[in-house]
Order: structure tokens, then sequence, then C-alpha cells
């Protein structure tokens, strides 16, 4: 099936869930919090969108609400990829996890949570991955300064 | 069978020859202790690579054959360093990892030197931000910077020629203060 007929398939079937675009060949559906979890499903089980390729945020300091947390899936059975975003609160910055979908979206996740500070409802395991235990704050947010240093070990002198 | 055989020097044909006059040989020579163990201690350097980024590919190239560091006393590394005298820092150390070479610094037994090998390790080089490490002299003391990125084999070969001069110009205590 060549991408567009996917493409149509998926806008048609998502009219009322989710608002369907096409950025730079690459269907991006943007949807409510609320729809993620049964947008990734629909895409998984009807569309085949079978691979979770990566998740993270933007921060968009000035904007409200403040975060677009994005999401990537590829069907390996028709090739193509979508692109899923939504958007949450600076207040509360939450989505629902896709670990019961994908195992793998289980490291992911953990990392988006360490950048960004994203909450994924029902992932038990948000552990910092990259960053180390008692780090404080999230440095890909926008109003975290680039010279804050957070060292494990005491300068000398 | 337990006869004693006399020692004797024996020529290619197989004939006895004369021993040579004992005030010929080279039997003394007068130094002064620094400069003896310095000159030995300059030619036995064991580095102890802690390599971390992409300067490790230098690292590889001024090891091998065409560099060859042996000439310096300086090619046989240690894996552990326990058993090494140069730690030789190639890359970018974060604060994650900064522990980590802290514990390999204090491992060292004395006499230890330090190089940091590249713009990373002196510096930090192109990096300000929350995760590296903005030079390793923050928390170890270092003798020898190497600047590059990644550092020519011939800036790593003068920084090891530089270290050396500076071995030979210290100090050996062979009893301190400690001991």
């Amino acid at each position: 099936m060549p991408n567009s007929a996917v493409f149509e398939q998926v806008t048609a079937d998502f009219a009322t869930l989710a608002q369907a675009r096409t950025s730079f060949g690459i269907l991006e559906l943007a949807v409510p919090a609320a729809a993620l979890l049964a947008v990734a499903r629909k895409l998984k089980d009807a569309f085949g969108f079978d691979l979770f390729l990566d998740v993270t945020a933007v921060d968009w300091p000035k904007r409200t609400p403040r975060f677009t947390v994005v999401y990537h899936f590829y069907s390996t059975t028709h090739h193509v990829r979508v692109r899923v975003k939504t958007e949450v609160p600076e207040a509360d910055p939450a989505v629902d996890t896709l670990t019961g979908l994908f195992g793998s979206a289980g490291f992911m996740e953990r990392e988006c949570h360490d950048m960004y500070g994203i909450v994924f409802r029902g992932n038990a395991d948000l552990r910092p991955i990259l960053l180390y235990e008692g780090f404080e704050g999230h440095p890909l947010r926008k109003d975290y300064a680039k010279e804050h240093e957070q060292p494990l070990v005491p300068y000398r002198e | 069978m337990s006869k004693t055989v006399p020692i004797r020097s024996v020529a290619a044909d197989g004939k006895a020859v004369a021993a040579r006059p004992r005030s010929a040989a080279f039997e003394y020579l007068t130094t002064k202790k620094d400069e003896l163990v310095g000159w030995g201690r300059k030619f036995s350097i064991f580095p102890y690579p802690f390599v971390t980024a992409c300067c490790a590919m230098e690292f590889m190239a001024v090891s091998s054959t065409p560099y060859d560091t042996d000439r310096f006393g300086a090619a046989l590394p240690r894996f552990s360093p326990r058993q090494s005298d140069l730690l030789m820092v190639v890359g970018t150390v974060t604060h994650k990892q900064a522990p980590i070479l802290l514990k390999v610094y204090e491992q060292m037994c004395e006499p230890k030197w330090v190089m940091a090998f590249g713009a990373c390790a002196t510096s930090g080089g192109f990096y300000q931000n929350y995760a590296t490490l903005l030079g390793i002299d923050r928390i170890i003391p270092v003798d020898v910077y190497v600047p590059g990125c990644p550092p020519r084999p011939e800036t790593v070969i003068d920084g090891i020629m530089l270290l050396q001069d500076k071995i030979a110009r210290e100090r050996h205590p062979i009893v301190t203060e400690r001991f």
C-alpha cells in the first residue's frame, strides 16, 4: 500500500479524534492528551504501526500549555512513519504511559522524564536513566541555565 | 659429578681468553640520586588509558606502529590503575563519570602523573552544559595538557616528552614523610 493510501485511511478514521496534516512527508496527528492511549492503540492494531520509535518533548516557555509531547511510530508492513503530538500544561505535565502497548517505550519515557519532567502515568519505573540520583531539575527545559552544574565530586581548591 | 668448573671467558673458536684487568672495567658511576631515579622513571611510563570518547581513535593511532610511543617507554598500557604510572584521560568526562575517574586516580600508586588528552579533558572543550565536567583538573591534579580536538599524534608525543622532562627534573624521594 503506498504511503498516501495509508495516510488517507488514517486521516479519515481519526477525523473525530485527532487533527491530521502532512508535514515533510510524514503524517502528523495532533491529539488531546486524554485520547493518546486510544490513538496509539488504534494505530498499532488497525494500521500496523507496530514499532515505537521515540518519545520526546518540546518546551515552549511562553505558550500555554507549555509542553508538546511528540511520539513517532513506524509501520513495518507499510514502511511509513506517523508522528503523534499532544500538549500538556506546566502544572500537570502528565500523559498515559504506552508501556502496555510497546515494551520499548519504558526506557524512552524514562529519558523524556529525565530531560523534560514529563510524567508518564502508569510507568512504574521513572528512575533517572541518563541523569544521576540527586539531580535536581530537568536540563532540557528552556529555563534550566546552561552553566548550572550539579557535580557529584567536590572541586579541588 | 659435582666437580667445580672454573668460570672463564671463552672466545668464538672455543679457546679460553684472558680476563680483562679489573682496572679497565666500568664499575662505578657518580650521579645524583634524583637524576638516576628520574632517568629510570621517565623511560618506564606505564599508561592507564581512561578512554571515554572520540579521542580514543587518536590514542589508538599514537599507540600503534607508525608513531610508536614505545620509543618513549610509554607504550604498554596497564589495564589496572594499580600497576600504572600515567593516567591518560582521553575524552569528555561527565559529572556522572567524575566519581569513577576520581576512584581510578586514587587507586594508582605513587609516583603517578596525569595527562589531559584533548580539549574536553583539558577544559570541557566546546561543551558547557548540565552534563560535562569542564576540565578534569577540577577534580584531580594534571601534569600535562595536550590540546587539540582531537590532538595530532605529534602533539601527544610532544606531551609525553614534556612529561619526561618534568619527571627527570622532579625530586624522587625514596623515603617520604608518609612512609
